[in-house]
């Protein structure tokens, strides 16, 4: 009898509609499906499951206002979306398209919003590229400039580290104006996957389910969303959200490696018993629970304070990302070590989230930049308090 | 995050903190005292706290989510809540008498009968304090292989034996305990539980010292001691399951108990102040540190908002358990580290008063107390998560068959 944990503060409605989407991903998303994409699609994406994804489900759209033709929901549902997607592993740009685009170009597109948003809402995937070689999560890092003034700019260099670039067919780019430093001057500029002097490549990636891809311009013609060298403010809020989505995403993977384990440690017999009668076993098992509930209690917790506009928002999402990138790779390297050999094998699934793991820790900072945020916000919060 | 207060909580808030304010001292602003953990101390302690109970139970707030009858105020967990958010701001001497009430009271209610159940406005009333005679040395973890024997002698139960680990046995009138009433059935199914006259003759207790020189714990000998059999709840041979609803009773969860001393934040705040924060060492430990703690916070919201809805909890309380203990220990490790040489010294010679070497030495209050870690993690692996038990030799044995270390 497979593991059934008990239901987390979820809604009716919210229930159903995740349970909708586990049967959609369980018939559309198989792990032979995920398998295929892997080995055959050079884009490292299915454009059909996306599509259909899109169409029936209004997926793309989720966290997009109504009248910009998105469904006008929450951060709360696009993170039960992508809990779906966490756990499936789908080949799909849910991330990319609706937790960093989307969340980006909503907090910094201002009056034209609705150019950007309902493409994406209908389901033209778009990603957001940021980093460069340097693999500096901090958008102040930002080296790359654009040469022109006004709406139409022109952009020669590289950015890396971008997920489900080939899927895209807006690519949304920070890029500073000439001479400026850190915050200031930072800029959205947005380029179309067709445009000229715009190269995509993909590098062997550690995460065989979503690579990333290096984006080289030369020259390439792109136009600015929202106000010029005024993106910061917006960037920030949205890699925050997206930052808290991101553990939304993990959240998922993390429930499929657990139940993964306990089934596997519940049926598998050694010494005429399941193995899992053995408190050695019992124990990790045990510890699994206990990383994956701290885990799903501090991502709802960053989701829900973004969504009711706490002030705590920021906070409570390095909290989140800061416990949980560490959790889940532990989560599945344990996992896999319950299941002995074969745990470790390419035809198990079990290194398929054991390197989603260890690339989701890594992505929007790891746990040591966003525990030195946390130490550096409380120490500020004291110091004014005292004052 | 707890949803804001309905109108009517507001108007509950607003009664206790009145009261607060009349009846006791905000906690004093200033610089740390070091804990006092001498006899004298702690029983200084003990008859502030029974005030303290004496003055509650005369306000009406002994007990608010008890039955009117029972001298309770018939509130409910919500405004039990509020009570304890409001009190953590004022420094009263909680002491061991509220986790005694959490523990025997809701049993008396459950089990009891009518004369039993008349024990409990004393209780309420800090006339009568009630220590929990479990462990023993052969049975620590095991707890249905306690030894101590219970023998019926016409209308009285006649015990003998020793119980071990008894907080405040010392300073108890009552107690509730578990024994061996017939040693030739599986263990189960022969332990009675009773409730006893600690201030009888054939009582000795002996106080435990623990590393960090606290006597929290005592030994207790039992010799000819003798309780009325109208005293046995649930009858004899029936008291496992009032044994197991007495350790699951989640009542203790319910507590805020303010420990901002040693909170992560307060040790940001003397890193900050000793000048360790140039260092992104203590700064990524003090990050994770601080996580974990809102992390916790975060799972004791969970926890407490099924109980004030009368839900089912949707996480093990076993889980919370663990990880307060652990990251507990490694918290008090960390200010160690931070103190460099200065956490060589301790007591008022230590930084902040000596209160991290004092966390540090009590290591086992929340590693072994209440259950060890393992003992959690094996009811986490079978009761939430299903797996199997692991194979047992003492299911269908008298208990006076099995083995024992002994």
């Amino acid at each position: 009898m497979p593991l059934e944990l008990a239901e987390f503060n979820l809604s009716e409605e919210r229930l159903e509609f995740r349970d909708t989407l586990r049967r959609f991903f369980e018939e559309h998303a198989p792990i032979t499906e995920v398998r295929r994409v892997m080995d055959e699609e050079g884009t490292g994406h299915s454009a059909a499951l996306w599509q259909s994804a899109a169409d029936e489900l209004g997926l793309a759209g989720i966290a997009i206002p109504e009248k910009l033709g998105g469904q006008g929901f929450g951060l709360k549902e696009l993170g039960i979306a992508l809990g779906e997607v966490g756990r499936s592993l789908a080949p799909i740009p849910l991330f990319a398209s609706a937790g960093l685009a989307g969340r980006d170009v909503l907090h910094d597109a201002g009056q034209g919003a609705d150019d950007w948003l309902t493409p994406i809402a209908e389901g033209k995937a778009a990603t957001l590229a940021w980093v460069e070689e340097r693999g500096d999560w901090d958008p102040a890092a930002t080296r790359l400039e654009l040469v022109g003034d006004g709406d139409e700019v022109r952009l020669t260099g590289e950015k890396h580290f971008v997920l489900d670039a080939g899927a895209a067919a807006t690519l949304f780019v920070i890029a500073r104006t000439p001479g400026s430093t850190r915050d200031e001057g930072l800029t959205l500029v947005a380029i179309d996957a067709s445009a000229t002097g715009l190269t995509l490549e993909r590098p062997e990636s550690l995460d065989l389910t979503r690579p990333v891809w290096t984006l080289r311009f030369s020259d390439t013609p792109g136009r600015v969303v929202g106000p010029v060298g005024g993106a910061a403010p917006g960037l920030r809020q949205g890699l925050d959200e997206a930052t808290a989505l991101l553990c939304s995403e993990m959240e998922g993977g993390m429930r499929k490696v657990i139940e993964t384990a306990v089934d596997y440690a519940a049926e598998r017999f050694q010494f005429s018993r399941p193995i899992g009668s053995f408190q050695v076993i019992k124990h990790k098992c045990a510890d699994l629970l206990i990383d994956y509930e701290g885990a799903r209690t501090a991502s709802d917790g960053a989701i829900v304070a973004h969504d009711e506009g706490d002030p705590e928002a920021s906070l409570l999402t390095s909290v989140a990302k800061s416990y949980m990138g560490p959790a889940y790779v532990r989560m599945a390297t344990e996992s896999g070590q319950i299941q002995g050999g074969v745990g470790y094998t390419w035809e198990y699934d079990a290194h398929l989230y054991f390197r989603r793991a260890l690339a989701s820790k890594a992505l929007l900072g790891d746990e040591a930049v966003h525990r030195d945020r946390l130490t550096r916000h409380v120490a500020r919060t004291l110091e004014a308090g005292a004052a | 995050m707890r949803r804001a207060d309905t109108p009517e909580e507001a108007a509950f808030r607003a009664e206790v903190r009145e009261w607060l304010e009349a009846n006791a001292e905000r906690h004093a602003e200033g610089p740390p005292v070091p804990l006092d953990h001498s006899p004298e101390a702690e029983a200084h302690h003990w008859e502030a706290a029974k005030d303290w109970q004496r003055k509650k139970f005369e306000g009406g707030w002994a007990a608010i989510t008890w039955p009117v009858e029972y001298g309770g105020r018939g509130g409910t967990p919500i405004q039990q809540m509020i009570w304890n958010e409001e009190q953590s701001a004022f420094d009263v001497p909680a002491g061991f008498i509220s986790a005694s009430l959490g523990m025997i009271g809701p049993a008396l209610m459950r089990f009891g009968t009518e004369e039993q159940k008349a024990y409990l406005p004393a209780m309420l009333r800090g006339d009568e304090v009630w220590c929990q005679l479990f462990s023993e040395p052969e049975a620590g973890s095991d707890l249905a292989a306690v030894r101590t024997r219970g023998e019926v002698d016409g209308d009285e139960l006649v015990i003998n034996g020793q119980k071990v680990w008894t907080t405040s046995a010392n300073f108890a009138e009552k107690g509730f305990i578990v024994l061996r009433t017939n040693p030739d059935v599986p263990k189960h199914d022969g332990i009675s539980f009773a409730l006893i006259d600690m201030r009888q003759p054939g009582v000795e207790v002996r106080p435990l010292v623990t590393m960090r020189g606290d006597r929290h714990f005592n030994e207790v000998f039992l010799t000819d001691v003798r309780t009325p059999l109208d005293h046995v709840v649930n009858g004899i041979d029936r008291g496992w399951p009032v044994t197991t609803f007495v350790l699951m009773n989640e009542g203790a969860f319910i507590g805020t108990s303010s420990q901002t001393a040693t909170s992560a934040s307060a040790l940001i705040e003397y890193a900050a102040d000793a000048g360790r924060l140039e260092d992104p060492i203590a700064r990524e430990r003090l990050g994770e540190a601080y996580a974990r703690d809102r992390v916790l916070s975060q799972l004791q919201d969970r926890l407490k908002g099924a109980l004030l809805d009368g839900r089912m909890p949707d996480v093990d309380g076993s889980v919370l358990k663990i990880l307060s203990a652990e990251w507990g220990h490694e918290r008090a490790e960390l200010a160690s580290w931070l103190q460099g040489a200065e956490g060589l010294l301790a007591g008022g010679d230590a930084p902040v008063a000596g209160l991290w070497q004092d966390k540090v030495l009590s290591r086992g209050l929340s590693a072994v107390g209440g259950g060890t870690l393992e003992v959690h993690r094996n009811g986490l692996g079978e009761r939430a998560l299903r797996l199997p038990k692991e194979p047992r030799f003492d299911r269908d044995v008298a208990f006076r068959d099995l083995k024992t270390s002994g």
